[in-house]
């Protein structure tokens, strides 16, 4: 008898997941039909809108990084405006933003979201590599055109054929700054300071040390020996230690919220050797978080210059300067890029349906923006030049450009 | 060889300066964890958050042109303030329920204050005013910011008051009662309920002078500011011993020291791993923390 | 619909580290934090199996058989070497002791090259799928209300109940406390292995102490010690912040702060969980409407 009530029992506490599995079977078995449908007869996907275009945005809104994310999503809001104002697409645009929080978890449910539910023609995001790579396979399996417009590593395009992107790799920023510490500063004693829970910084700093050794240069020290991690606000001890190894340029490849801080403690501790940085610096945040004093006579490479007299540009700037109350970052600039290649590629895709648009995504060359000319090649990257920026208390002083 | 030594005492030297001024800053936050958990046995994860709303008050209160020595006293206040509140509406009903509810309610309400913050203010990083010009001064090889001395000697400063309010007033005596035994001291006619918000409002008024200090040492407030500075401070009072109101200091000094040791003579990659391994063994040689006694239990 | 199958999915997989964990904190009373190491341990062994050393030859469900069973014993095993100096702490210092390891755990991962450190693990193979994950449960499920009730889980319950008491009737109270945590974080580790191969790719800071607090919430939101409780707690927080994307663009914007809202509410009214300590069982639910007098335990 007792027995029986324990079984009974026990059963019943199994008899919520158990009908969840049970009704998860069926709906599993329709799946695998739809996926083998699809493999033999070409798409039989869910058919797009063609009233509207819906393009959904992954974007950390919220949580640790959501300065990225935030900052972002106003670029891209901007260049909306302009596509749907100026109506060079009979159809307007639609933005759904989904807040990844900047976790992995959450970067894979939205993504899953946006292709399931709001069945978009194609998705912009993310910034963080990180979350890019846990939303990309979903989107390579649905075969829904993913666009990163910030992501730099390079594992990101090699999920597959349907995501590309509009930024440079590590590759390149690593090679022109080190050219530039070489050959333009005239420097000879390098040392790297790594934000060791950043891919983007290890990257760069890979990239970097072997391409300054390659020129000629010494570097003091590896590139596991100074680290931070993303967060850390007392960079005073590092620094003391990064002085006693008396180098005569510092690679800094970090985000601005750290890099600002680290700036300014630096100046304190009386360090005048030039830092050298990547487009993490990008954002007049920098300035602000390190001060008039120790933002002085450093240098980074990036996409655009903000006092570029170029039309575009300056348009773009005093846009956002107007809607935001503040100059725009690198950000800010990457997103307004990204969502203008991928309107220009839905005005070229013809008949909407993913693959179309895919392809006009990849056909994209020679497009204007204000990130400078942007060319998709073969393995879904973006070739174009970078800028190498002096940083001065008003903002970024053009120095010269790079071409890829 | 001789050099090699000279410059090894100045960076021990130096090392030991920062980790103090980290320290104190961890001290500080831990003070209010420690007190908040002596009286009512809360972990109020919610309490890096009151640091974080001290920040941007100081902040506030600098951008609108308000001296520091006003924006100091108006950042504990407005902190304090906000935990009172909080106290009321959300632990003190809840309190009754046992200790378990309370710490989701306290997680619930750190996680309501972060993105509200993120939601109202904005997640970037504000660059906090310059209030005082910082003056570095150098011995030698070793440096020390004024911003530095000003820390430390706030946190000295405050420590003593809190000493003196605690050990010598009768609020004081009627909060080591109610933390001693919470009905006995009702019995004896204290007023708990209204020892326990002024223990909220002191504990977090500390927090808030901690954020305008940190405001002030790194230029930098943002609305996630609390997360690892409230867990460090924790983990601070913890090592402490929970409860006790020296051993929170204790906790963050050694904490920092530690901290700033690791960077400067090892990797800072696992700085964090060091920080949690050596907490994890003070707590295996004494588990109930620095000061804390290993009391037997009874039944 | 594959985004809510696989919300379904994740809740399977949060069903396990629920009840696991619940086993730790809610039934034999250790207050751990550390729950995420354990995960991310079982997640990365698991993967690192599935990325380098599965053979093609084998079906799917073998090599996802064989990746649950590595993650579960790795897990297992830093269980141990963590249980046993942690487990004669008591209360919030052995909280914040576990919490130490499971950032000591991610810190250690961080810098792991061959798993991909900050990078994150990419190129998972794609195994699980409903079925499995919900076996899984189902086993795990089984294997811990069985434990329970036997001679084991009456003895780790007594621990609960009080420590002091129990070992003065002669339970070797260390055996037992180490058991179940062993136990549970195997099976936080199996979880883990379930997820990499769910989501193909993992990040470390998918594994920071929060996720190790949101897991205590799903136990506690349930009800601390009812594995019914558990389940609901762990569903009802997975779906929750998902399905406020969907009231609208308002609400979704605002939707972490409405969590945290609704987090806080639930606790005022429901202090001690959905479930309280009771399980939800068929016998004594009918017994409500017959009216007759429950005499179950």
């Amino acid at each position: 008898m007792n027995i029986s009530r324990r079984s009974i029992k026990v059963i019943s506490m199994m008899a919520l997941p158990l009908l969840f599995s049970t009704a998860c079977i069926k709906k599993e078995e329709v799946e695998v039909i739809k996926t083998a449908e699809v493999t033999a007869t070409a798409p039989a996907k869910k058919a797009l809108s063609q009233d509207e275009i819906v393009i959904g945005a992954v974007f950390p809104m919220t949580g640790a990084i959501a300065t990225y994310g935030q900052e972002s999503v106003n670029g891209i809001k901007m260049a909306l405006e302009v596509i749907n104002k100026s109506g060079d697409l009979a159809k307007k645009i639609r933005l759904i933003v989904e807040d990844n929080k900047g976790e992995p978890v959450d970067s894979s449910n939205a993504v899953r979201k946006l292709i399931n539910i709001d069945n978009v023609h194609a998705i912009i995001g993310s910034v963080a590599s990180s979350n890019t790579l846990a939303g990309a396979p979903i989107a390579q399996q649905n075969k829904v055109p993913m666009l990163t417009p910030a992501s730099t590593n390079a594992k990101v395009t090699m999920t597959g054929d349907y995501i590309s992107r509009t930024c440079f790799t590590d590759d390149f920023q690593g090679v022109v700054m080190a050219k530039f510490a070489h050959e333009t500063l005239k420097k000879s004693k390098a040392l790297i300071i790594v934000d060791n829970s950043s891919d983007y910084s290890k990257g760069l700093a890979k990239v970097f040390s072997t391409e300054f050794t390659k020129l000629g240069g010494t570097l003091l020290g590896t590139t596991d020996e100074f680290t931070y991690t993303q967060k850390d606000t007392d960079f005073r001890s590092l620094l003391r230690k990064v002085k006693r190894q008396n180098p005569d340029v510092i690679f800094l490849p970090g985000y601005y919220t750290e890099v600002g801080l680290m700036l300014k403690q630096a100046k304190q501790l009386g360090m005048s050797v030039p830092f050298l940085g990547g487009d993490g610096w990008d954002s007049p945040k920098l300035q602000e978080l390190a001060g008039p004093e120790a933002i002085k006579g450093n240098y980074i490479s990036s996409h655009f210059s903000p006092d570029d007299q170029d039309p575009t540009v300056k348009s773009f700037v005093d846009a956002y300067t107007e809607s935001f109350k503040q100059k725009p970052g690198a950000m800010a600039a990457l997103g307004y890029d990204g969502m203008l290649v991928l309107a220009d590629a839905l005005k070229r895709a013809g008949e909407l349906n993913h693959r179309n648009i895919r392809d006009a995504i990849a056909k994209t060359a020679g497009f204007k923006g204000v990130t400078g000319s942007i060319t998709i090649d073969a393995a879904r990257n973006a070739t174009k030049s970078a800028v190498v920026l002096e940083t001065t208390p008003a903002g970024m002083a053009f120095k010269q450009k790079v071409a890829p | 060889m001789n050099q090699d030594l000279v410059y090894f005492f100045s960076d021990l030297v130096q090392y030991l300066i920062n980790g103090l001024a980290q320290g104190s800053i961890y001290a500080l936050i831990a003070l209010g964890y420690t007190m908040v958990y002596g009286i009512i046995k809360l972990i109020n994860f919610a309490h890096g958050e009151f640091y974080m709303i001290g920040a941007f008050v100081g902040y506030y209160c600098l951008m609108s042109g308000m001296p520091l020595l006003l924006a100091f006293p108006v950042a504990m206040i407005g902190a304090g303030l906000v935990a009172i509140v909080v106290e009321k509406i959300v632990y003190k009903p809840i309190r009754h329920a046992g200790r378990i509810p309370a710490l989701i309610t306290a997680l619930g309400t750190s996680l309501f204050f972060q993105y509200l913050g993120q939601g109202l203010i904005g997640a970037d990083p504000k660059a906090f005013p310059e209030a005082i010009k910082s003056v570095t001064y150098t011995f030698g090889e070793v440096m020390i910011t004024s911003t530095q001395i000003i820390i430390m000697a706030m946190t000295f400063i405050l420590m003593l008051l809190l000493y003196w309010l605690v050990n010598h007033t009768r609020t004081g005596k009627a909060m080591r009662a109610t933390s001693f035994n919470k009905n006995a001291a009702e019995l004896m006619g204290i007023n708990t309920d209204k020892i326990i918000s002024i223990t909220f409002f002191i504990g977090s008024s500390l927090a808030g002078a901690a954020g305008v200090l940190v405001g002030m040492y790194y230029n930098t407030v943002e609305p996630m500011m609390g997360l690892i500075p409230g867990l460090k401070a924790f983990i601070a009072a913890v090592l402490g011993g929970i409860g006790i109101i020296p051993g929170a200091v204790i906790g963050g000094l050694v904490l920092g020291v530690a901290e700033n040791l690791v960077v400067g003579f090892w990797v800072s990659t696992y700085r964090d791993a060091i920080a949690f391994g050596i907490l994890i063994l003070i707590l295996l040689i004494k588990p109930a923390g620095i000061l804390g006694k290993n009391r037997r239990e009874k039944v | 619909m594959e985004y809510f199958s696989h919300l379904l999915l994740n809740s399977g997989i949060f069903i396990i580290l629920s009840v696991s964990l619940n086993l730790i904190n809610g039934i034999c009373g250790q207050f751990s934090l550390g729950h995420a190491g354990f995960w991310a341990v079982g997640a990365y062994t698991g993967a690192a199996y599935g990325v380098y050393l599965a053979p093609d030859f084998l079906p799917d469900f073998v090599n996802l058989f064989i990746s649950c069973g590595i993650g579960f014993l790795t897990a297992a095993l830093a269980g141990v070497l963590i249980g046993v100096p942690c487990l004669r702490l008591r209360g919030d210092y052995l909280a914040i002791a576990t919490l130490g390891f499971g950032e000591i755990i991610r810190i250690i991962i961080m810098n792991m090259d061959t798993v991909g450190g900050p990078r994150g693990f990419t190129n998972i193979p794609l195994w699980s799928n409903l079925f499995w994950v919900y076996a899984w449960v189902a086993i795990t499920i089984l294997v811990i209300a069985n434990i329970l009730r036997g001679t084991h889980g009456r003895a780790i319950i007594s621990i609960r109940e009080d420590e002091i008491a129990a070992d003065s009737m002669g339970i070797y109270t260390f055996k037992y406390k180490t058991m179940a945590f062993v136990l549970g974080a195997g099976f936080a580790g199996l979880a883990g292995s379930l997820f990499a191969h769910a989501n193909q790719f993992l990040h470390p800071n998918g594994f920071t102490f929060m996720w190790s607090v949101i897991i205590l919430l799903m136990i506690i939101l349930g009800g601390l010690g009812s594995i019914t409780g558990s389940i609901v707690g762990a569903v009802i927080l997975t779906f929750l912040p998902e399905m406020l994307r969907f009231m609208g663009e308002t609400i979704s914007e605002w939707r972490m702060v409405i969590y945290a809202v609704l987090l806080i509410l639930l606790m005022l009214m429901k202090p001690t969980g959905i479930f309280g300590k009771h399980e939800f069982n068929v016998l004594s639910f009918l017994a409500k409407f017959t009216g007759k007098k429950k005499e179950i335990i």
